[in-house]
């Protein structure tokens, strides 16, 4: 009686665990089926080629190079701005503060990642682009700047934090030949710690293009509605993740083209961010039989 | 010997600019709540909690969008609770190495990283259409659940795996039974560091915006939901209506409701490290 009831809980839990994988599966079934409706109608190589998204207007365009390029300028200011940020504040953490003050400030950093997106986009929209607007004239209302670097805010934590565990994990040998040889913490720092601590930032940068790509509100709050194909910050975009917030919020019929294109979209960002995951998690598996 | 002055001249100069790094985030920070309380603390009194939504901003109060969030709060804990608990003991201590367990550990590092707006499509999809819940607390709930089990998978599995060995040797050696172990032993050892993670993971629940959107979460609600299957709002979508209105009264709203946000979240926060606190120094 008693082996049979283990027998069932195992299974039981077995089928909880299983269910992680249903929701992968979901995912990739329910973008794939839409998807494809959406190709039928739409041939794939506008979608890829077309330099205009107007999929709401009467004249329908539906090349998502617009989206593609307001996502990868809002995510690269924001990686231009937090991995370096990101990457002094861990070698500091980690080399130079005294012990007691890397306790209290590991918590108060990842108080950044705890705001909610949508606060995050009203500071963007509030606060930095007024801000920015009085230095930078001709700065529209909604730009990629403002939204790129609040989003870069946001992530600090992750370069940070996953960075500085790297650095924290090289072995203290290291450091003493370093120090043995005379260099400087910084000296220190950039030639022996940073190139060992490599596979582990690298998987922090990472994650944090990953989170950038996937971020929905701040963009969609501070970068405007307007798929424009354009490399200048200053102007108005519109990234993927805002199209599909743009479509949610109007009234667009269940089965309509219009409904598609969000899975189209989608299934793009989708792709982008599941490339950047396996990417790192690869080499994570990597680096962690090199340290254990 | 000008070479080791420069060096230490570069050295000291990096210090303070990595203080100066560690610093910005934070002071960022704190000009913007303080920004928001200028704005919004004014705004806050008790009409404003208990108040209905309304096309006049001075009358226009977050009842029926705290009331959405704490219904999917609750609903969310109990889909997301049991099934990430039960599948992070499965990893932890049923798992045999191989070829299924890397697959579902590929996996749930997989879905950690998707875009929570994919989640809403997900939801949209299968929970909304599918399942025909409409767009309901209870749709809206399956699809945060699911954004969160990976958080709470990997908490659980981390706070069970910091039950020393020994507990479980103790308990085989009793006689117990691999699931007596796990529900009598490690479960109330592990206790306090699964209660941490599913606050935190809560906490980022209670701040998503974009997923409900997607499902068809309302902007409008004139009543507070009061079955699974109600229409609803939540308060961060409420906030973001409200900044996406041109009149000058509804930004002090948004940031009057972004206060009360922000309270709940880092409430949270706090009492999740309160815990983990707590319970590191009863295993150590």
């Amino acid at each position: 009686m008693r082996k049979i009831k283990e027998v069932f809980i195992e299974k039981s839990l077995l089928t909880s665990a299983l269910i992680t994988i249903l929701v992968t599966l979901g995912i990739i079934l329910v973008l794939s089926v839409e998807a494809v409706n959406f190709f039928k109608e739409v041939p794939i190589i506008d979608f890829l080629t077309d330099t205009q998204w107007t999929p709401l207007f009467t004249d329908k365009h539906f090349g998502i190079m617009p989206l593609l390029s307001g996502t990868l300028l809002t995510s690269f200011i924001a990686i231009a701005f937090a991995v370096p940020v990101g990457l002094s504040i861990s070698i500091y953490i980690s080399e130079y503060a005294p012990r007691s003050f890397r306790k209290s400030i590991k918590p108060a950093l990842e108080l950044l990642a705890a705001v909610p997106t949508v606060v995050y986009g009203f500071f963007a929209l509030t606060v930095v682009t007024p801000f920015l607007q009085s230095f930078i004239p001709g700065l529209s209302g909604f730009n990629s700047l403002s939204a790129g670097l609040v989003m870069g805010i946001m992530i600090i934590p992750f370069v940070s934090s996953l960075s500085e565990d790297a650095l924290h994990a090289v072995p203290n040998s290291l450091r003493e030949a370093a120090y043995g040889m005379g260099s400087t913490k910084l000296q220190n720092s950039f030639r022996v710690l940073v190139p060992a601590a490599s596979s582990g930032i690298i998987v922090s940068i990472i994650l944090a293009i990953s989170r950038a790509i996937g971020e929905t509100m701040i963009v969609a709050i501070a970068a405007g509605q307007q798929p424009r194909l354009t490399m200048d910050p200053t102007v108005p975009v519109e990234t993927i993740t805002a199209y599909i917030v743009q479509v949610s919020l109007g009234d667009v019929e269940h089965g309509s083209l219009e409904y598609r294109t969000i899975f189209a979209a989608g299934i793009t960002l989708f792709i982008f961010t599941f490339l950047l995951n396996t990417f790192s998690y690869k080499i994570r598996k990597k680096f962690r039989e090199k340290y254990e | 010997m000008n070479n080791i002055k420069a060096n230490r001249l570069k050295d000291q100069i990096f210090k303070y600019w990595g203080i100066a790094c560690t610093l910005l985030g934070l002071v960022l920070l704190a000009i913007f709540i303080g920004s928001i309380l200028i704005d919004g603390l004014q705004r806050i009194d008790w009409d404003f909690i208990t108040s209905l939504p309304s096309r006049k901003a001075e009358r226009a109060g977050i009842y029926t969008a705290l009331m959405g969030s704490v219904w999917v709060l609750v609903l969310t804990t109990l889909i997301a609770l049991p099934l990430g608990i039960a599948a992070a003991i499965y990893l932890e201590e049923y798992a045999k190495k191989g070829r299924l367990s890397s697959l579902l550990e590929v996996n749930i590092s997989n879905l950690a990283g998707v875009p929570s707006i994919i989640y809403g499509l997900l939801g949209l999809e299968i929970f909304v259409r599918v399942a025909e819940m409409g767009s309901s607390v209870l749709a809206g709930s399956f699809t945060l659940a699911l954004l969160i089990l990976p958080i709470v998978i990997v908490s659980t599995r981390e706070a069970i795996k910091a039950v020393p060995q020994s507990v479980r040797d103790a308990s085989f050696a009793l006689g117990a039974s691999k699931w007596q172990t796990v529900a009598r032993q490690l479960l109330p050892a592990s206790f306090g560091g699964i209660l941490t993670g599913v606050i935190l993971a809560l906490s980022r629940a209670v701040g998503e915006t974009a997923p409900l959107i997607v499902i068809g979460a309302l902007t409008y609600v004139p009543f507070a939901p009061e079955s699974p299957m109600d229409e609803f709002s939540v308060l961060p979508i409420q906030i973001f209506n409200w900044i996406s209105r041109p009149q000058e009264g509804f930004e002090v709203n948004a940031a009057a409701a972004i206060i009360i946000l922000l309270l709940i979240t880092f409430l949270m926060n706090g009492i999740a490290v309160f815990f983990r606190n707590k319970w590191q120094k009863k295993l150590g």
